[in-house]
């Protein structure tokens, strides 16, 4: 039977919502499923782990080194823990994650499966290539399967458990070469792109940040997140956490906005999950109308404040 | 100081995928290739570091088929000194790749080891990564600024929350994001420049790798296809339509 072995990711004393999808993959393969916080006191964050549903035991590594998540740090310690018979590591597909997966994959000597986003049996899984325009079946090799999961692909588990909490000690030495100097976060009253069930995104021909303005006054009215396209970050409208795409956030909302978007191919990966996509482009041959489910050819800047205007 | 560089040869971004119908792969003869973007970033972030003073030698490598050679010729004409490839025919998963440049990295006694963050075909996002932990360094992913000082480096990452800054000691991995800087643009001189330095060529056998037991792949499918919907004329019939389906 599969043991595995789900490493949390938190902040300030809260649970990141990546963690109760990276379990349901963990579901899907089923077996034994616990849950690994290391934090500087993870007190409060165990306690939300532990009402997870499917969740056997929250394992608890206290120590002031774990103040921010830093993978080099991090590493030896769920290194050593793996080594009690864990058959599988799963850690969420987020740039927490995608950092400090390889680290421990490399450390245990196994290939790591990046992005799983569908689980066949224990070592069998599909994954994304080429922007997700290749989907690979994989069949991971013996040994401790470590994976990232693909948030988008998998729905969080309910709550509801009352998994027991357990303090462990770890005799790992840990690196002295990485420190934390800041984090500089966006703080957003609106929701979460990767856990809203809408969001609307503003791309290139939005032409400036402030001109962004009625982006965030559409998103406001029908309570959505904000993305936008690459174009749009680098010409520095908005913020680089707000990127969706093959290297930004992978989104699956029930209904995205796709407005002053041409569609690239490294933007569609971004948002193949999306339930249903509106697309707003002047350009009525722009790519993003070959997936739109809704298109309207039309300028943004009468259209958008005219749909605001009328929701 | 010396900084190692490793850049893959891979299926142009531009190019619209094709998976092969028996579902063994997608097509890559025929197909233009070129160096995998996040590379180039890489790439171009040590020339700017060697231009500021703050590494001296900048080492390119590849692994791949004599094909690659054309990747390592446009790393040299953005500036390497020198390029190896580590030639093997066959796939190279992340974590042999990852032993044979760290095997590299601890020959050439390199100081700094610039990736890609991720390599647009098998988009695994590992290797930096794995190089950092087989050599026991410091890693620094997804930057977006690099400062190298007095051996160290400050480097600010894009993660989920928005920028985190992290200061390393030397040795370090560094793995390119896309904002860390905008790749120059090649110009001929460069390029015939480029033809003329050393390139040398290795082998996993050579470097002391064994390929570790690797993912086996065994189909290849194109992703559910999104059929095309329907072109609303109006701000009211967008409306009407969502309503419709219960989306507003
Ligand atoms: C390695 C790599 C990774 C990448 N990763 C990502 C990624 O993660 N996410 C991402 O988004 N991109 C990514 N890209 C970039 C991608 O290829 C595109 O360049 C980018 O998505 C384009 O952004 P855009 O659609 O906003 O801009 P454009 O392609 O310039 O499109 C702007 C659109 O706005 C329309 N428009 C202009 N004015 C108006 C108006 N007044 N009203 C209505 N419509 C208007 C135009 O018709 C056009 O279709 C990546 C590229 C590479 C090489």
């Amino acid at each position: 039977m599969s043991k595995i072995l789900v490493i949390a990711e938190h902040a300030e004393g809260k649970l990141n919502a990546s963690v109760s999808k990276t379990l349901a993959a963990a579901a899907k393969i089923g077996g034994e499923v616990d849950v690994l916080v290391l934090a500087a006191d993870g007190a409060a964050v165990a306690a939300q782990a532990a009402q997870l549903a499917g969740v056997t035991k929250v394992l608890v590594v206290n120590n002031a080194a774990n103040t921010q998540a830093l993978a080099a740090l991090l590493a030896p310690q769920i290194v050593e823990v793996a080594k009690s018979g864990y058959t599988h590591l799963l850690f969420p597909g987020t740039t927490f994650g995608k950092d400090l997966a390889p680290r421990v994959a490399a450390k245990l000597d196994v290939q790591q499966v990046s992005d799983i986003m569908a689980v066949h049996g224990a070592s069998s899984f599909d994954r994304p290539t080429y922007a997700g325009n290749a989907i690979t079946t994989v069949e991971a090799p013996a040994g401790i399967v470590v994976a990232t999961v693909r948030l988008a692909s998998f729905t969080a588990v309910a709550q509801g458990g009352s998994a027991a909490v357990e303090t462990l000690s770890i005799s790992a030495t840990l690196p002295g070469h990485t420190r934390f100097v800041k984090l500089e976060a966006q703080k957003s009253e609106r929701p979460d792109l990767q856990s809203a069930a809408r969001v609307v995104s503003g791309g290139r021909a939005m032409g400036s940040s402030d001109n962004f303005k009625i982006i965030y006054e559409l998103a406001d009215k029908i309570g959505a997140g904000v993305g936008a396209s690459r174009a749009a970050v680098d010409s520095g409208y908005v913020p680089n956490d707000m990127q969706v795409g093959q290297t930004g956030k992978i989104i699956a909302p029930e209904l995205y906005f796709a407005i002053g978007i041409s569609g690239a191919i490294q933007h569609l990966a971004g948002i193949k999950d999306a339930r249903t996509i509106v697309a707003i482009n002047k350009d009525a041959e722009a790519p993003i109308f070959e997936v739109a489910d809704f298109g309207l050819v039309a300028d943004l800047f009468t259209a958008v404040p005219e749909l605001s205007s009328k929701l | 100081m010396k900084a190692l560089v490793s850049v893959k040869r891979v299926v142009d971004y531009n190019v619209r995928i094709q998976v092969k119908s028996d579902g063994s792969g997608v097509v890559t003869d025929g197909v233009k290739h070129s160096m995998n973007p996040f590379d180039e970033i890489a790439m171009e972030e040590a020339v700017r570091l060697r231009e500021k003073g703050k590494i001296t030698e900048i080492v390119a490598v590849s692994i791949g088929s004599e094909k690659s050679e054309e990747t390592l010729r446009t790393a040299l004409a953005f500036g390497a000194d020198r390029a190896i490839l580590i030639k093997e025919a066959g796939e190279v998963q992340p974590l042999t790749a990852a032993k044979a440049l760290a095997a590299v990295f601890k020959k050439e006694g390199a100081q700094l080891f610039i990736a890609g963050k991720q390599a647009i075909d098998d988009d695994a996002n590992q290797t930096g990564q794995m190089v950092a932990s087989l050599l026991d360094i410091a890693q620094a992913t997804f930057a977006s600024r690099v400062d190298v000082d007095g051996g160290k480096a400050v480097v600010t990452r894009e993660v989920d929350a928005g920028l985190e800054t992290l200061e390393v000691d030397l040795p370090a991995v560094i793995t390119a994001d896309l904002r860390l800087n905008e790749p120059r643009y090649l110009k001929l001189p460069d390029i015939m420049k480029a033809k003329k330095k050393p390139l040398d060529t290795t082998t996993l056998g050579d470097l002391g790798v064994t390929a570790a037991a690797g993912i086996k792949t065994t189909k290849t499918s194109p992703p559910p296809s999104r059929s095309k919907g329907i072109v609303v004329k109006t701000v009211d019939e967008l409306v009407a339509a969502l309503k419709a389906k219960g989306l507003l």
